[in-house]
């Protein structure tokens, strides 16, 4: 039996040679042992967290860090029926969702839904709104984490609007945001307002992770 | 002094002294290219979907621009969702930014199979290459116009979507080189349109080759080779722009692609790039343009002194941002500034900054 470790190294390397019989081979071998918490703890977050920081060091591409998303995703559709999500207690304590504000560039957003979606989150997924439309979405549904991706520097800057409607509704919604002009600019998501950056995938899973513990501690 | 180019001091044309920098010689200072779009529009006080509706907007705002801000080019490019309005995209245009594609034009592989080569002279393309003609005929050959193509391995990004167009590299490859093949032949007329027009040189904007976005088995083989063939059928000077991508990586790549400069990413050093470009390929940039919204003056020049300490010596460097498109919210006052520390401490032989 390949060691805990091994198994994740072998997992990021089919992932990102988007081998995807590869990676179900070693998906499928660790379920065997593994409850489908316990894979996603010990499989899918550690290898996607790797790919982040890859991305980050620039040792790996945005385009390997979409289609793995999109295979730990794939592989997580496996499980049979019966089998509850991963993590799907976090779903009874917080409400999220994802969107994008006046931007024409979803890849961001359907990276991060991807991670979410392959870590066993629920979410709703506003597609590409306004700032009022956001602020209207986020009080009918309830959200208290609301994930924002932005390609375009104008669209991050909408982020500022929707803080202000939020405040003025009262709204205490955690706003998490992430993308290309929060990389170049590392304090321009204070400056929009927002409560946490996620300069990748894996940590805006992270960021929510750790505010769902947070609550259920509260 | 003011010379035949009607800049304050110089002793070159902005046209001599690019020409200097990228024969890696030092001209009278480093060439500075504000690559200002949008800007032109707040000059004119129109909307921006206004100012880009019609070339003698652009033409007017290009040359205030210039005469502003002292710097070394016309850079009369539009914005980059008009390629795939011209193969039938339509355009989001908004007050505060640059437009985006908004309708994809591929939505099957159908609409790959049929895909044509739209006409240049008969599409909203026209409109550039009209802006070009009328500034070569006040610039003459004293300052550098900039034609710009995106490469045709990244306007498929706005084809068809980032997604649709990853999962089509990797998934369907003879697809993926029907498409190539069809964007490669837009990109060589559409290139060559502008240098019959006027322009002195193309900039080839290609941010999938940065290794930022596409593996290396992606990149290397395939963004390489089709740089290569692209830009040997380009009919001028070319410059490879990876968009605010990494290069340091690839510096050997893009100078195998015979092109004569790299825009370089703020997200790495300038010395550190030097090192491996010096007397073989000039650099462009790297300005953070995203930070320089909320720049002072004083940032401004401490950026442009760093940038020029970095790069500036033995030539092969005109100052600029790091993306190729300056933001509309950045200010005239930092743009002022910039212009300015560009003027001061770029005089060679560099002074001990």
């Amino acid at each position: 039996m390949i060691s805990e470790d091994n198994e994740v190294v072998e997992f990021v390397e089919k992932l990102i040679e988007i081998d995807r019989l590869g990676a179900e081979q070693i998906f499928n071998a660790v379920r065997e042992q593994r409850n489908m918490s316990q894979t996603v703890d010990h499989l899918i977050l550690p290898a996607l967290e790797r790919i982040g920081q890859g991305w980050e060091d620039g040792s790996i591409a945005l385009a390997q860090v979409y289609m793995s998303s999109r295979i730990c995703e794939e592989l997580m559709t496996l499980i049979p029926f019966p089998e509850p999500p991963a993590q799907a207690q976090h779903t009874e304590h917080a409400r999220m969702a994802i969107a994008v504000l006046d931007d024409y560039h979803l890849l961001g957003k359907i990276i991060v839904s991807s991670c979410l979606r392959a870590s066993g989150y629920t979410f709703y997924d506003y597609g590409r709104v306004t700032a009022q439309e956001l602020a209207n979405k986020i009080q009918e549904d309830s959200i208290d984490i609301i994930l924002i991706s932005a390609l375009m520097f104008r669209s991050a800057l909408q982020i500022k609007e929707l803080k202000r409607l939020l405040d003025q509704a009262g709204s205490l919604t955690h706003i998490v945001v992430g993308g290309a002009p929060f990389r170049f600019d590392s304090l321009l998501w204070q400056e929009v307002g927002a409560d946490a950056v996620g300069t990748n995938a894996t940590e805006a899973v992270a960021i929510i992770t750790s505010y769902m513990k947070q609550r259920s501690q509260t | 002094m003011t010379n035949t180019n009607g800049q304050q001091g110089a002793t070159m044309t902005s046209m001599e002294r690019v020409l200097t920098t990228l024969g890696h010689q030092e001209p009278d200072r480093v060439p500075l290219f504000l690559l200002v779009t949008m800007h032109g529009a707040k000059e004119l006080g129109l909307s921006i979907q206004e100012y880009f509706s019609k070339a003698e907007y652009v033409v007017e705002g290009q040359l205030r621009l210039r005469e502003k801000y002292q710097h070394d080019c016309l850079n009369p490019f539009f914005y980059a969702a008009m390629e795939t309005e011209a193969f039938g995209a339509e355009t989001i245009w908004f007050k505060d930014g640059p437009p985006n594609s908004g309708s994809l034009i591929i939505r099957s592989e159908k609409d790959i199979r049929t895909l044509q080569v739209p006409e240049i002279e008969d599409s909203c393309l026209n409109k550039v290459l009209d802006a070009i003609r009328s500034l070569k005929k006040v610039a003459k050959d004293e300052v550098p116009i900039l034609g710009v193509v995106l490469s045709p391995f990244s306007l498929p990004v706005m084809q068809m979507g980032f997604a649709a167009y990853i999962e089509l590299m990797y998934e369907q490859p003879k697809l993926f080189h029907q498409l190539i093949e069809v964007n490669q032949e837009f990109c060589v007329r559409w290139a060559n349109a502008q240098v019959q027009a006027g322009a002195t040189a193309i900039c080839y904007f290609d941010p999938l080759t940065s290794p930022s976005m596409t593996a290396p088995g992606v990149h290397l083989e395939t963004g390489f080779r089709i740089a290569k063939e692209t830009l040997t059928q380009i009919e001028s000077p070319t410059a490879v722009h990876l968009a605010s991508g990494r290069t340091l990586s690839i510096v050997e790549n893009v100078i195998a692609t015979g092109t004569a400069v790299l825009g370089i990413s703020a997200m790495e050093d300038l010395a550190e790039v030097k090192a491996v470009c010096r007397n073989r390929i000039t650099m462009l940039g790297n300005l953070n343009g995203i930070e320089m919204c909320r720049w002072t003056p004083q940032q401004a020049e401490e950026k442009v002194k760093e940038a020029i300490k970095k790069a500036g010596a033995g030539g092969g460097f005109i100052l600029s941002d790091n993306h190729g498109e300056i933001p509309w919210q950045v200010s005239d006052e930092i743009l002022l500034a910039i212009s300015e520390a560009a003027h001061q401490w770029g005089k060679y032989p560099i002074r001990d900054l």
